[in-house]
């Protein structure tokens, strides 16, 4: 849509929506701070690799639920193959779990939520939540006999709730909808947020003892030369 | 000045000048900090070719696991006694379904509830079960076309009064005791049970063909993905049960987090499952509901962690920072 009220100066944020929106994103998430290529040196733990493996193993489990769900719930109960597929899923899970877990311990014993983080942690902890939701959902679907004990063990729970009067653990194809579909749908868009915001902010600085700050006077000096 | 040479630990007192302000760029927050180079991309890029690796590993060795699902025809044909007992408890109204309240019936008192607060009996029924009809009388129904003496049972037990009914079906339930099978069917000691055991027999005759599983499925639509009436069916009896335990899967067992076999399951609902192995939770008669809360609130204390005075202070007080950063402290 053109914007009459662009100036001569070509100064249109005020009152061109696309071009506020890119002043923001150049602002508060300029290339180099979304693909960095230096960090501070103090990232050299390994506590730092557990979220990208986190990542890593969440591709995995897309790829393959993605082969799972094209060739149907019923595939890999009667294919060598499709077997192995399913193996792949599994244990790809279990890897996804594994590092997540580590690398919310790892962020809590870091505080990373310190600096303005918090909306990160928070979001975290909200894409493990919704994990356990998928996983849930996922082991109702295998259609074998731990999918029918876990819907007959897990109903109580949601029912009592009054969870169950809309979600309903019983039934296969609400389960597998809400599996494949919707709740991946969440957590890729949940990850891609929670990473937006700690490329934006960067990592967290180490811990340091009430009263100290590294980099004051260097960091005083910056301000006082982006004014 | 680098944060190699800053100011070590308990330098000032007092808000430090370049502590975070809010607004402040990365260029500002890293001031004093050495940046060195890393490789972001190259990092993530290993990182799945090394969980590849781990993964392909793991399931070529391992495998995982696919125990077939129990059908009402593997159940009728393997414990008909108990398929029996637990037909005559959905058609006298005595199950666990047929008293389960909401969302599959109103049973009076039966929804769990907190004081006032009832979910459950808000929510309500949003998935009417009438074990009876549902279960029994129109399968039976639908298989007793062509089949003039199992047509007249059923008439005989619709017609009668419903203290009748209850009396053959209590009769007969508690005779099921005594019952044993044969040839697919189950005799019981005699008695006054009137058209019951035909009734019942006639059932698990459907059921140890295949029948029921269809007939339980059926909707009036061609296509069919919800399998709550099966599964509450078979979760009403024993046989279903009895192989979960023996997979240590009962609730009782920290089943929510065990699998089939020796692997491993949702092992990350830990915390969830560990309520219901303790008292207060293992003896309540509202812990479905109590537990839910428990970890609904959990969870909230886990995402507002940074807001909380005490838990966002644990990390200083357990110096694991100090392993993770070790360079930084070690200056």
């Amino acid at each position: 849509m053109a914007d009459r009220r662009e100036s001569a100066t070509g100064d249109s944020h005020a009152t061109n929506w696309t071009a506020a929106v890119r002043g923001i994103l150049e602002r508060r998430l300029p290339l180099s701070n979304l693909l960095p290529d230096r960090q501070p040196y103090y990232v050299g733990s390994w506590v730092y690799v557990f979220g990208v493996i986190t990542i890593a193993a969440l591709i995995w489990l897309i790829v393959t639920g993605v082969v799972l769900a094209f060739f149907g719930p019923q595939w890999w109960h009667v294919s060598a193959v499709g077997h192995f597929v399913n193996s792949l899923h599994f244990w790809a899970v279990q890897v996804f779990f594994v590092f997540m877990v580590l690398h919310l311990w790892g962020q809590y014993f870091m505080a990373g939520w310190r600096d303005g983080r918090a909306p990160t942690w928070i979001i975290g902890v909200v894409i493990f939540a919704i994990s356990l939701g998928t996983a849930f959902t996922g082991y109702l679907s295998q259609q074998n006999f731990d999918a029918q004990w876990i819907a007959v063990n897990a109903k109580d729970a949601t029912n009592a709730a009054g969870i169950g009067a809309f979600f309903n653990v019983l039934n296969f194809g609400q389960m597998y909808g809400i599996h494949v579909m919707i709740l991946p749908i969440g957590i890729v868009t949940l990850v891609a947020l929670h990473l937006v915001q700690v490329r934006m902010r960067g990592v967290v600085k180490p811990i340091e003892p009430a009263g100290s700050a590294s980099g004051a006077e260097e960091a005083q000096r910056r301000r006082e030369a982006d004014r | 000045m680098t944060a190699a040479d800053g100011p070590r630990p308990g330098a000032s007192s007092g808000p430090p000048p370049g502590a975070w302000r809010p607004g402040d760029s990365q260029e500002v927050y890293y001031a004093g900090v050495r940046m060195v180079r890393y490789d972001l991309i190259k990092e993530l890029a290993l990182a799945l070719l090394g969980t590849a690796v781990l993964v392909v590993i793991l399931a070529a060795a391992l495998s995982s696991p696919d125990d077939p699902p129990v059908t009402i025809q593997s159940w009728a044909q393997s414990d008909p006694v108990d398929f029996v007992t637990t037909a005559v408890a959905e058609l006298s109204g005595q199950s666990e379904t047929a008293t389960y309240g909401p969302p599959y019936n109103n049973t009076a008192g039966a929804a769990q509830a907190i004081g006032p607060f009832a979910p459950a009996q808000w929510a309500g029924v949003s998935t009417p079960i009438d074990t009876a009809k549902d279960f029994v009388l129109d399968p039976l129904g639908l298989a007793s076309a062509g089949d003039p003496a199992l047509s007249s049972a059923l008439q005989t037990y619709e017609r009668a009064p419903s203290s009748e009914q209850q009396s053959w079906t209590t009769a007969y339930g508690h005779a099921l005791a005594k019952g044993t099978a044969s040839n697919g069917s189950v005799q019981v000691p005699p008695g006054d049970y009137g058209p019951v055991p035909r009734l019942m027999n006639s059932l698990l005759g459907v059921a140890r063909t295949g029948g029921l599983d269809g007939l339980l499925l059926q909707t009036g639509h061609f296509y069919q993905t919800d399998y709550t009436r099966p599964l509450l069916f078979m979760g009403d009896g024993s046989y279903l049960p009895n192989l979960a335990a023996a997979q240590h899967l009962t609730g009782d067992q920290w089943g929510m987090m065990n699998e089939t076999g020796s692997y491993p399951g949702q092992t990350w609902l830990w915390l969830y499952t560990f309520w219901y192995q303790v008292p207060p939770f293992s003896t309540a008669p509202n812990a479905d509901l109590i537990v839910v809360i428990l970890m609904g609130l959990l969870t909230a204390l886990l995402a507002l962690v940074p807001f909380i005075p005490g838990l966002r202070d644990i990390p200083r007080w357990i110096p694991v920072h100090r392993l993770i950063w070790r360079r930084y402290y070690r200056g």
